[in-house]
């Protein structure tokens, strides 16, 4: 049976695809006169295939659960891809490697003289109240200057086809072993596709990523010792873990595996001894990293590791601290950091915000709420958030005592009617909305993966993307268009 | 290699091996019960012996007949030793693994995995047992090839084959156990011809019956058979042979002299053994002290490379009370995850 395409609806929405006439976009047509080809029975044994292929394949991420703990779940992934054309692409790719630039000399600004203070562009008291802002990372200065190594940022298309940078993820962000894996099975189940489309590979991102790595040694003469340090197979993002030190050839260790010696360098048990380390690209959060310096409950971390970093004998990766910028009330002024550290106009728009630690923005959304979505400025994976349109009266009321009781805690933004793609659900096609998270490698040169990866609400007019949340994934294309 | 990672690749190896070699003692057994006379028909409980999970057994109130004793060693998932179980432990520590083991490797084991929990009705059923079990053993020998054909010989492989032989090795002595479990009785003449069926059964449990052949030229015998699966040095199933590969491997570690020291007794003890000359009740006691020779190996290869127990995950320790003929569980010590 062939897809009828004047019955897939996605009017008021900007489709990634389809454009509003109802005819393929530029980028997306021979995808879609493909699909059309296939018909939708046929479809449907790609999908199961490609379902398969990922359970064979084990890419898993892990839900916790209240009663059972956690369950590991095979990886949602809905075969139809996300397409963008490399003409539009690189214009994004140089707008975040321009923000990434602005947060990395932030986040040294902060830790060093605070010019940015002093100046008048960031108010003292944004940084004075900062949960992640790290008083023990005062005064150091990691290899390079660079703290935020690794950034995922996550990327929104509104109504009018504007690309917004909804937030950057500067602690440990996750995922991209997903976009790997995504093109990987893709690639198996539609391979007549790239054999007649330029699209641009993205299995480059662990050698880039190695590289970035290497070059954070503070012994240059010999060949590095990098691990990846895990909080362990329980974790979330355990699969991620793995799958990049596999991919990179490096261990992956768990903090019971590491140790401080008297010398204050880090050393790994192995089968030989003890082993020195040089980098850690670490997947825990800064609360857990050293019990001596921060949570002391933490089994999770190294005790002494923070005295290794501060002494230059090993690298971390993200920095201790970076997590400072990671914060959506300091996101707000990102425009204002590119301007101020690299005299630059931003090329990538935020989504226009409401700081609710301003008494006067705070009345604002105060009087706003039923239109807003208000925001946790340390939250993650879509909790904690009001969406004021959707919410009743009584939520709201809750919401706005939240509020007025702890201001700085919040930032307040229009709803995004996120863009939509065409994506297989119960089979046939309909529109889903969708966002995207291309990661930034910052090192002696900028890196940007080749697309991200696009996360989509399978819920039929759900804004939710996360994976914990009932979220699904895309595969990324980049085009080019020119070949 | 990471002293953690390395005690989960000489695990995954261990159990995978445990998995086979159940799928073979169930199969032996069965193959023996049929063989026999109707009124010398021992029984399946012997294999809950063997296995050494009695007092498990006993406390989940299972009966001694076939079913129960069939299910209890390869569905049930509270019985460590069960087949499910070693799968899912395998499973489990090579999903630590993936960064160490090829990915075809762990795309393989996961799809055996699914396999099995899929067709386990199929394993209750009599008429296709054998085929299940089959399958599995041949499985577990697709891996051994995948393993043996993708993998460098670096540290993960040296530990694999470390705990693959220390695991075999102890599997075929429990699977020379069943014989003298099950013996028909010694002044029996008329059942002569009954004998030497169940030692050739028990050479094929091994997949050794060819290999017998060739390196035997005679006919099948108590004491031929019991020379070949304990003692020689060419069949990959035979304890000596596996010892012989866990020195041999050993040698390629640092710091393994202790260990070898270890080895080299349960070698000696091997050498200077004359199982041919045992009565039943000898050749079980001797197959109890290659036990703890083994034990003794495994102990040292545990305090050279892994590490430090928690004070808290020491549980189920072999117990080495040999007098009372109870077997020693099998190791079920899962390594911290």
């Amino acid at each position: 049976m062939s897809i009828d395409w004047t019955s897939y609806c996605a009017s008021g929405l900007h489709d990634e695809l389809i454009g509003p006439g109802g005819g393929a976009r530029v980028a997306g047509r021979a995808l879609i006169r493909h699909l059309s080809e296939l018909g939708s029975e046929e479809l449907g044994v790609r999908q199961q295939a490609a379902e398969l292929a990922i359970k064979v394949m084990g890419v898993t991420f892990t839900v916790y659960h209240e009663q059972d703990g956690s369950i590991d779940r095979a990886w949602p992934l809905d075969i139809i891809p996300r397409i963008i054309t490399s003409r539009e692409w690189n214009r994004i790719a140089a707008g975040l490697k321009q923000r990434v630039a602005a947060l990395n000399h932030f986040i040294n600004d902060v830790y060093h003289a605070q010019r940015i203070v002093k100046d008048g562009v960031f108010p003292h008291h944004v940084i004075a109240s900062s949960k992640n802002f790290r008083p023990n990372c005062v005064g150091i200065s990691p290899p390079q200057g660079c703290w935020a190594h690794i950034c995922g940022s996550d990327l929104v298309r509104d109504k009018d086809g504007t690309v917004y940078v909804l937030e950057d993820n500067l602690r440990v962000p996750s995922g991209v072993s997903y976009m790997i894996e995504n093109r990987q099975v893709v690639k198996r189940v539609l391979p007549e596709l790239f054999e007649n489309t330029a699209i641009l590979p993205v299995d480059d991102y662990p050698s880039q990523l190695h590289e970035m790595l290497v070059a954070l040694s503070p012994r240059c003469e010999r060949l590095p010792e990098v691990v990846v340090l895990t909080p362990g197979i329980y974790n979330s993002a355990y699969f991620e873990h793995s799958y990049l030190a596999r991919q990179m050839g490096c261990e992956l260790v768990e903090g019971r595996d590491l140790a401080v010696h008297d010398d204050d360098c880090v050393y790994m048990q192995t089968i030989h001894g003890w082993t020195r380390v040089d980098v850690i690209y670490r997947r825990i959060d800064d609360d857990f990293l050293d019990p001596e310096s921060f949570r002391a409950d933490s089994t999770l971390g190294v005790p002494g590791l923070m005295r290794a970093w501060a002494k230059g004998n090993v690298a971390l990766a993200n920095a201790p601290g970076a997590g400072v910028a990671d914060d959506k009330l300091v996101y707000t002024y990102v425009p204002d950091m590119i301007r101020y550290y690299l005299d630059e106009d931003p090329i990538l728009p935020n989504v226009p915000s409401w700081r609710c630690a301003e008494p006067e923005q705070l009345e604002h959304v105060l009087h706003h709420l039923d239109s807003l979505v208000v925001k946790p400025v340390d939250g993650s994976g879509g909790y904690g958030m009001l969406m004021g349109p959707t919410a009743s009266q009584r939520e709201r009321n809750q919401f706005a005592t939240q509020l007025k009781a702890a201001p700085r805690n919040f930032i307040a933004q229009p709803v995004i009617t996120l863009s939509t793609v065409p994506t297989f659900v119960d089979d046939r096609i309909e529109p889903r909305h969708v966002d995207l998270r291309p990661f930034i490698l910052s090192g002696p040169k900028t890196y940007v993966t080749t697309g991200g990866l696009t996360r989509v609400a399978l819920r039929e007019g759900s804004l939710v993307v996360n994976s914990s949340q009932g979220g699904g994934s895309k595969d990324t294309w980049i085009v080019d268009m020119e070949a | 290699m990471l002293s953690r990672v390395a005690e989960n690749v000489y695990w995954l190896a261990r159990y995978l091996e445990r998995a086979e070699n159940t799928a073979r003692l169930v199969n032996v057994n069965a193959n023996l019960l049929l063989d026999l006379p109707p009124e010398y028909r021992p029984g399946w409980l012997a294999l809950i012996d063997i296995t050494g999970s009695r007092e498990l057994f006993d406390a989940r109130e299972k009966r001694a007949e076939e079913r129960d004793v069939v299910h209890f060693l390869i569905a049930d998932l509270d019985n460590p030793g069960s087949i499910l179980s070693a799968v899912r432990s395998a499973r489990e520590n090579a999903r630590i693994l993936r960064d160490v083991l090829p990915n075809e490797v762990w795309e393989h084991m996961n799809e055996l995995f699914m396999e099995i929990k899929e067709k386990l009705p199929a394993a209750l059923s009599k008429r296709t047992r054998f085929h299940f079990l089959q399958r599995i053993i041949r499985g577990m020998q697709t891996l051994t090839g995948e393993l043996e054909g993708t993998m460098s010989r670096n540290d993960a492989f040296t530990l694999l084959m470390l705990g693959r032989n220390l695991e075999r090795a102890d599997m075929t002595s429990r699977i020379i156990d069943v014989r003298s479990a099950q013996l028909l009785p010694e002044d029996a003449p008329e059942f002569g011809a009954f004998e030497t069926i169940q030692w050739l059964n028990l050479l094929k449990s091994l997949s050794g019956y060819q290999m017998y052949r060739l390196s035997q030229r005679t006919r099948v015998s108590r004491s031929a058979v019991l020379e070949f699966v304990l003692r020689d040095l060419q069949f990959p199933r035979a304890c000596q042979f596996c010892l012989k590969e866990v020195e041999h491997f050993l040698r390629a570690l640092p710091r393994s002299a202790g260990v070898l020291g270890s080895v080299g007794g349960a070698r000696s003890f091997l050498d200077n053994a004359t199982p041919a000359t045992l009565d039943q009740a000898g050749l079980h006691e001797l197959i109890d002290r290659l036990q703890l020779h083994i034990i003794v190996v495994h102990d040292g290869i545990a305090q050279t490379y892994f590490p430090p127990r928690a004070a808290a995950s020491g549980q189920s320790q072999v117990q080495f009370s040999s007098e009372e003929r109870q077997k020693r569980p099998l190791f079920a010590d899962v390594p911290s995850i």
